[in-house]
Parts: structure tokens; sequence; C-alpha cells
């Protein structure tokens, strides 16, 4: 028995996208708040049958928006653990509760502003944040401190996520051959498809020699490798199958969900490196990739359209070796030839602009994208796209992957 | 937020946390370093090496370690070459490089230190190069461990 396609997405609501603290005089409460009315409008349901939040990376406090909106009973609440890895796994969740009979509709969300915060760790307090997250056990009301294991890694200079992302491409560069090549046509490949949208906030088209000039952040990365700091809010509802039917937009059935990583992936990042050598240069990925294809009953071939967490460029390719679409340590070839071109490719990859040249709000936009290419409404519509591939992560374990299906 | 990070070398990362925050498991680690050596510890019912040095063996889960003192070189495992400062008050350090090094006398993944690598010229730098560790005695706490080619 497994959640396979018994429930679907039904309604997706987002604000528009902006650069890091343009939102204000918005609020991550306001923006959350705006993003899931709109979810509830778009599936044609009411905040009166609201009755779930499953989400991830601390997107919001059910409670605070629960009592913000006037939600009539909340019968779900959960995060997935870590940060942005969660997210299409939430989905997962979020169908485990319906299916389960705990909750009937259910909201998966991230709202985000870094106004007076940034996400890539800018200045020494928030290195310091970064060098003790994995330890602080997500608790709010504090009390951790700085565990004994920091003092290993707070003074090595490696403290921010883009630092931690160099190294697994370093070493995927060294045993494979990958090329910065390679990573420019990911990136240019998501700008071209950000062009045509509205939404994007990079729509200048970018060139192999706006690559190779563009400087360094952290070798091998370049600041286009870089996903950009973005502020905004994305909302969807997930509801059960049998329900889907009845409501206003064609239902997006939840094919298969799963998050996790080999335990050993551990939070990977900003201070633990101490992942397994055959999984060391992946995007840790590779365990929930099968079980999603188990439980779909498919494989990469039967993928229409992949949208790949893409915080850097390196990673996407990461994960195309790791989902299937082509063998390990063949993904900078893979791309090279051209295999993620929406258009003119064997697999589309983050046919919105993903978070390279959209916006960056910690993988949802990757969730609207995958609802609107099976929908059938997308931009750049893949044509005949029945099945998606939404990911979350690479990022401290759980990653996290699901299938979304048309009904 | 205000922040002083002393004086500044090229490619050394300053020390920014100036305490160990030691426990059982941590401080025998801390106490070498403070004579520059390096240790650490052994599963004594399975042999794995594990840092940070922590409660539980991650191969046969079981507690118990005996303190081994490492020779102190490894080798490059990855890296990543810092050259855009996360504050303005690192301009000055960089170009600079971190990575992950793999230490002699273990089994390697599980064991790695994460460290800056000083000495080195950035674009020269691989995977794979041997190095040595070096500790700075930033005061009666904390001795910082970098690493650096092993001389020739």
């Amino acid at each position: 028995m497994t959640i396979k396609d018994k429930a679907a997405i039904v309604g997706v609501g987002a604000t528009p996208y902006f650069k890091r603290g343009q939102s204000y005089p918005e609020s991550e409460l306001s923006m959350a708040c705006s993003a899931i009315l709109m979810a509830l409008e778009d599936a044609g349901l009411t905040i009166k049958d609201l009755d779930g939040f499953s989400i991830y990376s601390s997107s919001c406090d059910p409670a605070t928006v629960g009592a913000e909106l006037g939600v009539p009973e909340i019968r779900w609440a959960t995060s997935t653990t870590s940060g942005g890895g969660g997210c299409a796994g939430a989905l997962g969740v979020a169908a485990a509760a319906i299916d389960g009979g705990m909750a009937t509709t259910v909201v998966t969300l991230m709202t985000l502003q870094q106004l007076n915060k940034r996400l890539g760790g800018s200045a020494v307090g928030g290195m310091l944040q970064y060098a003790m997250m994995s330890d602080a056990g997500g608790s709010p009301y504090g009390g951790s401190g700085i565990s004994p294991s920091v003092a290993f890694t707070a003074n090595n200079g490696m403290l921010s996520p883009g630092h931690s992302f160099a190294q697994l491409t370093s070493r995927h560069m060294h045993l494979y051959g990958t090329k910065r090549e390679h990573f420019a046509e990911v990136c240019m490949s998501t700008r071209d498809n950000a062009i045509k949208r509205p939404t994007a906030l990079r729509t200048e088209p970018l060139t192999l020699e706006d690559y190779f000039n563009a400087r360094m952040i952290s070798d091998p990365l370049c600041l286009f490798d870089y996903t950009m700091e973005s502020d905004g809010a994305v909302a969807v509802i997930t509801t059960s199958a049998e329900r889907a039917k009845d409501l206003k937009q064609p239902p997006v059935l939840i094919m298969a969900s799963a998050h996790g990583a080999s335990g050993r992936w551990g939070p990977a990042l900003f201070k633990y490196f101490q992942i397994p050598n055959d999984e060391f240069p992946s995007s840790g990925h590779r365990p929930v990739a099968k079980r999603i294809y188990e439980m779909a009953g498919i494989t990469a071939a039967d993928v229409d359209v992949a949208l790949l967490y893409d915080h850097f460029s390196p990673m996407v390719i990461m994960q195309l070796e790791d989902y299937g679409f082509c063998p390990i340590g063949e993904g900078g070839p893979f791309v090279g030839d051209g295999n993620i071109r929406y258009g003119t490719g064997s697999i589309p990859v983050n046919t919105h602009g993903g978070n390279l040249s959209e916006a960056y709000i910690i993988g949802m936009t990757h969730v609207r994208e995958a609802v609107e290419q099976i929908r059938g409404t997308a931009i750049n519509q893949v044509e005949g796209a029945e099945i998606a591939l939404v990911t979350g992560g690479p990022a401290g374990s759980p990653v996290s992957g699901t299938l979304l299906r048309k009904a | 937020m205000s922040v002083e990070f002393g004086e500044l070398k090229k490619g050394v990362f300053p020390t920014i946390l100036f305490e160990t925050h030691s426990d059982a498991s941590t401080e025998p680690f801390w106490e070498a370093a403070r004579e520059d050596k390096l240790v650490a510890p052994k599963c004594s019912n399975c042999g794995t090496f594990r840092l940070p040095p922590s409660p539980y063996c991650f191969e046969c889960q079981t507690r118990g370690v005996e303190w081994v003192q490492l020779p102190g070189t490894g080798t490059i495992h990855s890296f990543t070459v810092v050259r855009h400062p996360l504050h303005p008050g690192l301009a000055e350090c960089c170009p600079y490089v971190s990575g992950s090094v793999e230490l002699d006398g273990t089994q390697g993944a599980g064991a790695r230190m994460l460290v800056n690598i000083i000495d080195v010229d950035p674009d020269a730098v691989r995977i794979g190069d041997r190095v040595e560790i070096i500790f700075e005695h930033v005061n009666d706490e904390m001795s910082t461990p970098r690493f650096r080619p092993i001389s020739k």
C-alpha cells in the first residue's frame, strides 16, 4: 500500500517574485496568507475547507497563519526536518495525511523575505549560525547553544552553502571530467526558459562569454552558478484524488513522493562532509529516486519534464545522474549535448527558469511549474506532458522527490 | 553587526570561534592540539575512526574509543577557492582555500577534517595533493587546525 495516486494538487497561488528585500512593506506572514488564499481560490475552495499544513524548512508557523486567516480547525500540522530539501517531499506528507484520514485539505507553502536576513550567510553572525544549524535541533525555544562539534569547522572558512556545494562539484569534476562549460549550459538553458516569463527576475540573455566573464565566487562556482536571493510566497493545496475530480482545475495526481537520504548523507553540507566516497560527488537523491520510481512503477524514460532544485548549477547535473536520466558521471556531457533544452532536448529541465533565473522561493516555484505543466498551462509548455518530476535539495537530509501526473 | 577580524593574511581564514565548547567526547582532541598533536578517537570495537569526535560509532553503534595519535598528514579530498569574501571585512584574506582532507592512518570518510589549507597557490592546488597539519595557538583554549602542503 502506498500513496500512489491517492491525492492531487488542486490549487496554486503565488505572490509576485521580488529581488531580496523588495517585497517590503509586505511581510512573510502577509505573503503566506496571500498565496494560501489565491491557491484556495484557484481550487474553488475557501478558508473554511483548509485543515492541514504540510510544510518544510520552517516556512511558516501554522499556529500564526491559522489564527490570522481564521482557519476553522487545524487537524494536521507538520514540517519535514532540515531545509529546502524537504520541499517536494512535503507534498507526499500531505498526501499521506489525506490518505490516512487525518486531514482533507492541506497546504504546502514557502514564504520568504530577505530584508533583515540573508540565506547565504553573508555576515559573520550568519556564518556562525550556519556552523551551528545542524546541531541546533530546530527548537524555536533555544537552549541548544554551540555544540562541541562546531568548533571543528567554525574556523575553516567554509560556512556558506556555496562553499559547500563547490566542494561536491570539485570532486565531481575531478572524478568524471565535468567542465565549467557544462555548468554554463545549465545556466544558459535555464536563462533561455526564463526570458519568456513575466514572473522571472533574470531575463537578459546569457551567453557563454558572459558566463566566463563573470567573477568567481567560490571555485569552481562563478556568479551565474549561484541562485539569486529573492522574496515571495508560493502555496499549493492538496486534497484527495476523489474530491479533486469535482473541483475547479484538472487534478494533478501525486503519483509518488519520498523524502530522505542515506543515513550517512547526514547533514551533508556546511560542516559534515563525511559522506562515503561513492556518494560524495552526488546530489544525495539516489535512494529517493529509487523509491519514487518504484512507487510510481515508471522509470526516468517516462518522465516528460523535470523541475530540479537548482540553487547551484552543478547540482542539476548530479540530479540528472541520480534520477537516471543519464549514467553516473556522464551528466556533464549529457547537458553539453543539449539534452535539457526546452523544445529540443530529451528531458526539458526547469522550463520556468528555475532558481537560477526565475526566482528562489526555496523550491516552491518548481512545484508551481510542475503543476502548470501537467495542467497544460505552462508558458514553456512541454507538448503532451503527462508526468513531471519535481525535487527538493540537494541539501542536508532529507532531500526529496515527487512525481506528478495527469489524471 | 560590527566585526573585527584582527590582522588578516591572504590565504588564511581568521579564527572566528575562540572557544572549543568541548565536552567529554571532544576535549582529548583539543588537549592534544594545544601540544601540536593530532589525535582521533578510534572505535575500540571495530577500529573505525570518527571526526569530529562523537558519542557513537557509525559502523557498529558502540561507544568505546581509544585515542590514537595520527601522523598529521593527509590528502586533499576536495576543496574550494573562496574568492568573494562573505563579509567585506574578510576581503584581505581572499582568495583562500578550504577543503576536506582525508587523514593518513584512518579509513577516510567519517574522519575527514574540514579545514583552511594555507601556503598554497590557489590556482595550482589540486585534489590528491599531500598536506600536513599545523595548529595556530589562538589562546589557552583554542588551537585552530589548518593544513599546508608537505614541504618536499
